[in-house]
């Protein structure tokens, strides 16, 4: 730069206008400069600061020493920017004066320049000061402050001395530590003074909370008892007049309500109740009895007929069957001696082995009847031809029995070789096995035992046919009947012997009894009396009824359940072990008698008679003697011997008897006569028993061999459903329900063979409502009997009024003609009068009317 | 002036009191103990009904029968539960009120008669 003074400048618009320098409008051509006051340039300073325009050249403008500076436009770019600045006074006077040697100097230069290009050596001039040292200045680092200088110094002796360390608390000694403590400054405490918070409007809540002390758990009770008026108080309140209204108010509303469910339930599911039970297993359209299996003994010598069919209660698929001898009274006499050595059977069919019976019961005589024992399977009790009740017990045979499984092998050896091959130790699984106890022959039934039942467990009997309860949890007692008209009632206990004769007796008859026979019964044995016998005496004559069938009223009592799990526990106390090993512990306890305990119960005799009768003896008042009472009722409807007696399994009272030629339905304590009585059917009937799912059906045994289903709901006046079973006569029928899903009938016939038959669903599953719907039936029988009664009363007393009515009309045509006959006399005789009249008139007797007129008056 | 006393105070009718009748052989009107036993009698002897009985407003019964302990227990517990009912029903609409209760179970049907001072229940069996 040629002119150091020349200080180039970019001059916005702005600065333009605030120093009214604008280009072309203030300064043009003729005047490009402006003289601009130190004053402007140091309001624009204050006012705009650093970045005012003028800013570096600051310092040029602060030391200039005039007052005005020169601003000059350089329109031409010549010293680069739009605007300069001379910064020095004579700059401006240079400028504002511009001599004119430098002009011609510059031309004349100019001109020099071209021609010659002269060397010349660099002169070194002065430093002049454009202000880049005050830059520097400005940049260059200088220490502010004055360096302190430390001088320590030390003994020369004591420079690598050892030095001991020691540790010392700093807080003990007063200034070792410097600490810096943390203050508060408020500088640095914000106090927020704006917050941001959600607030909602919720109820007022209340918190609170306790402890509770807890000590240590304690048993609390409490015992209340109701508030309760007292009577007058009761009887005050009747009297009241608001309860008087209240119940005139509110037995209106009541009574509507009751009515309501009197009308009709609307709560039944009519949809529900139209379906029949859930899907039926097997074919609903089968109604037929499908044979099962049927057993045979094939080992027997003679032929034998079962005279008797008992299910064994709790092994499933064992039968027991009681086989006699097939002859007739005169056939039994003439073979008495052959039949001696035959022992009377009774067998225990499995159904995994037809052809061997599992056990042989052995008996004197031919069995008639016998039982299992409800409370111990293994007692049997039966009755025998001769008169002897007999009893088994086969406890010792039980895991035999118990645990049959089917001996696929044995049936197979069985059937291929024909009868005679066989020998009899070849079926060594069955048992003979030999009875406990007989009864005594001159003290018990002379006749043969017709039907035998065990007593329920809930009573017990005494001498003299009172009722009481037993303790001993177990079925102690029996009762038999028998051709003799007798009914016993044995007790299985061993009596309390007052004299010692009957030991003496023992003694004689002690026979080595085999040692394989249970001693449970051997105080009975041979010397067993019965209890109580009941003659069924017909009055003066001196004969008597004939029983073959009995049935007992099992009702159960109102026995406190506890007093029987007592008793049964007492039972199992005494022995640990079958109470009927040790049944000498139940005699001669006092034991409570039972008030109205029904002793009355149904018998069925030979001439086709139903009886009900009762058992308690009474005391003849002349003689003094123990007497039986007279029979309550009695009923002929059969016309053969009845050989079933039954009570439903579903209604107590109603009872099935089968005899002679049909079959009768009675409920107990309807004394008019039977509920239903089938007319006679072609074929004799000769067993009977009820269905044991279905109140309405009862199987009827004939004597061509056909079972007659009954079903009460469909027929009544003829069996429902006929089948053939076999070809001879049925003596026993016995249902069984082995499952849910399963039920056999026992069918046992003349010839000795026992079927079992597989009742189909139809015939054991009830529908629904069949319970009431039977009920019903019954009941609308019962009220057509009273109908009739009344019907028949009423007739009597309408035959006695027509009677009457008819007397009286005679009574009264008499009477009435009487007075009619003399009215009519009356007449006559008027006119007869008249007529002699005219006649003696026309006769010309006048004198003789006169006369005949005074005579008349 | 003799002095002839206040007159008598109206005799408010009793029951009780109407013991005898005053004339022989006049049928008196049935007094107020024995139609409170009529009506029970008569609610009584519909088809089904189990039994009935009074219970007062604290639950203590007045008139059963039913046994003692069965009727205390009867009460109690409906007593409790037509109170619970009837807060319900006005709890819902103040306005409104409990006038019958019927409790259907697969026994027997229940009927609570409630009033401001006494309950009437009914046990009823309704189906055959």
């Amino acid at each position: 730069r040629s002119h150091p003074e020349i200080y180039p400048l970019v001059l916005t618009v702005k600065t333009q206008e605030i120093f009214h320098c604008r280009a072309e409008d203030d300064v043009t051509d003729e005047q490009p400069y402006k003289l601009i006051n130190k004053e402007t340039f140091f309001e624009d300073f204050k006012n705009r600061g650093a970045i005012s325009d003028f800013y570096p050249v600051k310092k040029i403008i602060q030391e200039y020493p005039g007052d005005e500076l020169l601003l000059v436009y350089d329109k031409d770019f010549k010293y680069g920017l739009n605007f300069y600045l001379i910064g020095t006074e004579e700059g401006k006077e240079n400028y504002l004066n511009p001599p004119e040697v430098p002009e011609e100097q510059e031309e004349q230069k100019e001109h020099i320049s071209e021609e010659v290009y002269v060397y010349k050596p660099l002169v070194s001039k002065p430093w002049v000061s454009l202000g880049s040292e005050k830059e520097i200045e400005e940049e260059s680092v200088k220490e502010s402050t004055k360096q302190i200088k430390y001088m320590i110094s030390r003994k020369r002796s004591k420079f690598g001395a050892p030095i001991k360390f020691s540790d010392q608390n700093a807080s003990n000694v007063k200034d070792a530590y410097i600490e810096c403590t943390s203050y508060p400054d408020k500088n640095f405490t914000l106090k927020q003074l704006e917050k941001d918070v959600g607030m909602q409007v919720v109820p007022q809540i209340k918190d609170t909370s306790t402890q509770t002390k807890w000590t240590y758990p304690k048993n609390a009770t409490t015992q209340y008892y109701p508030r309760e008026f007292s009577e007058e108080e009761k009887e005050a309140f009747k009297q009241s007049k608001p309860l008087a209204d209240f119940l005139d108010n509110m037995s209106v509303s009541v009574e509507i309500a009751l009515q309501q469910n009197e009308i009709t339930n609307t709560f039944i599911d009519d949809w529900k109740c139209l379906a029949e039970e859930e899907g039926t297993f097997g074919d609903k359209t089968d109604t037929y009895l499908k044979e099962y299996q049927s057993f045979t003994d094939l080992h027997s010598p003679t032929e034998k007929m079962i005279t008797c069919v008992s299910w064994h209660p709790t092994i499933f698929g064992l039968i027991a069957v009681s086989v006699a001898e097939r002859l007739s009274f005169e056939e039994r006499v003439q073979f008495s001696g052959k039949l001696l050595l035959q022992p009377s059977l009774i067998l225990f069919w499995s159904f995994s082995d037809p052809i061997h019976p599992q056990l042989m019961l052995e008996s004197p005589d031919d069995i008639f009847c016998f039982q299992f024992c409800p409370s111990d399977p293994n007692i049997i009790a039966g009755g025998c031809i001769n008169g002897q009740v007999i009893l088994w017990d086969i406890t010792a045979h039980a895991d035999r029995i118990e645990n049959i499984k089917s001996g696929g092998s044995r049936s197979k050896k069985a059937t291929l070789k024909p009868m005679f091959i066989l020998e009899p130790e070849s079926n060594k699984e069955a048992m003979y096995i030999r009875h406990c106890a007989v009864s005594s022959i001159e003290n018990g039934h002379k006749k043969v035992i017709t039907d035998i039942h065990w007593l329920s467990d809930t009573f017990e009997v005494n001498r003299m046919g009172s009722v009481f309860e037993n303790r001993n949890g177990i079925c102690c007692q029996l009762i038999t009947c028998s051709a003799d008209c007798t009914i016993c009632f044995w007790d299985i206990r061993p009596q309390k012997i007052s004299t010692p004769q009957p030991t003496e007796k023992k003694k004689e008859e002690s026979i080595e009894i085999p040692f394989d026979v249970p001693s449970t019964f051997l105080h009975l044995d041979l010397s067993w009396k019965p209890l109580s016998k009941v003659r069924l005496s017909k009055g003066e004559t001196s004969l008597d009824h004939c029983p073959t069938k009995v049935s007992l009223n099992e009702e159960h009592l109102l026995y406190k359940t506890q007093d029987k799990a007592l008793a049964q526990s007492k039972a199992a106390k005494a022995g640990e072990m079958n109470p009927y090993q040790n049944l000498e512990g139940g005699i001669g306890d006092h034991l409570k008698p039972i008030d109205d305990f029904c002793t009355k119960f149904f018998v069925g005799t030979e001439e086709g008679e139903l009886i009900y009768t009762d058992w308690k003896m009474e005391r003849d008042p002349e003689t003094g003697r123990l007497m039986t009472k007279k029979p309550v009722s009695l009923y002929t409807v059969h016309d053969g011997a009845v050989h079933t007696v039954q009570r439903s399994p579903f209604y107590n009272d109603i009872i099935l008897t089968v005899g002679g030629w049909n079959v009768a339905i009675w409920k107990e304590n309807v004394t008019i006569g039977p509920l239903l009585q089938s007319c006679c059917a072609p074929k004799r009937y000769t067993s009977g028993h009820w269905s044991l799912t279905r109140p309405g059906v009862f199987y009827i045994g004939r004597e061509d061999g056909f079972v007659d289903i009954w079903d009460l709901l469909e027929k009544t006046h003829e069996p429902a459903l006929s089948q053939n079973i076999c070809i001879t006569v049925i003596t026993y029928i016995k249902p069984w329900t082995l499952s849910s899903k399963q039920q056999f009938i026992a069918i046992a016939d003349y010839y000795g063979t026992l079927h079992i038959l597989e009742i189909p669903w139809t015939l054991s599953h009830p529908s629904t409502n069949e319970i009431s719907s039977v009920n019903h039936y019954f009941e609308r029988e019962v009220k057509h009997l009273e109908y009739v009664e009344q019907r028949k009363s009423i007739r009597e007393q309408e035959k006695k009024e027509m009677e009457l009515e008819k007397e009286k009309k005679k009574v009264k045509t008499y009477q009435k003609s009487k007075e009619q006959i003399e009215a009519e006399m009356k007449i006559d005789y008027d006119s007869y009068l008249e007529l002699e009249k005219t006649v003696l008139m026309n006769l010309g007797l006048d004198k003789v009317i006169e006369k005949m007129g005074v005579m008349t008056v | 002036m003799v002095n002839l006393g206040s007159p008598p105070a109206p005799r408010r009718s009793k029951g009780a009191d109407r013991l005898g009748t005053s004339l022989p052989g006049s049928r008196a009107v049935p007094g107020r103990g024995e139609e409170v036993e009529e009506t029970l009698k008569r609610i009584q002897s519909h088809k089904g009904v189990i039994g009935n009985m009074v219970v007062n407003a604290e639950g203590i019964p007045i008139r059963t029968t039913l046994d003692n302990s069965t009727t205390v227990q009867y009460a109690g517990l409906l007593h409790q539960l037509t109170m619970k009912a009837r807060s319900t029903v006005r709890d819902i609409d103040p306005q409104n009120d409990l006038t019958f209760l019927r409790i259907r179970s697969k026994k027997h049907e229940i009927m609570v008669a409630p009033d401001k001072e006494y309950l009437l229940i009914v046990i009823q069996n309704p189906c055959e």
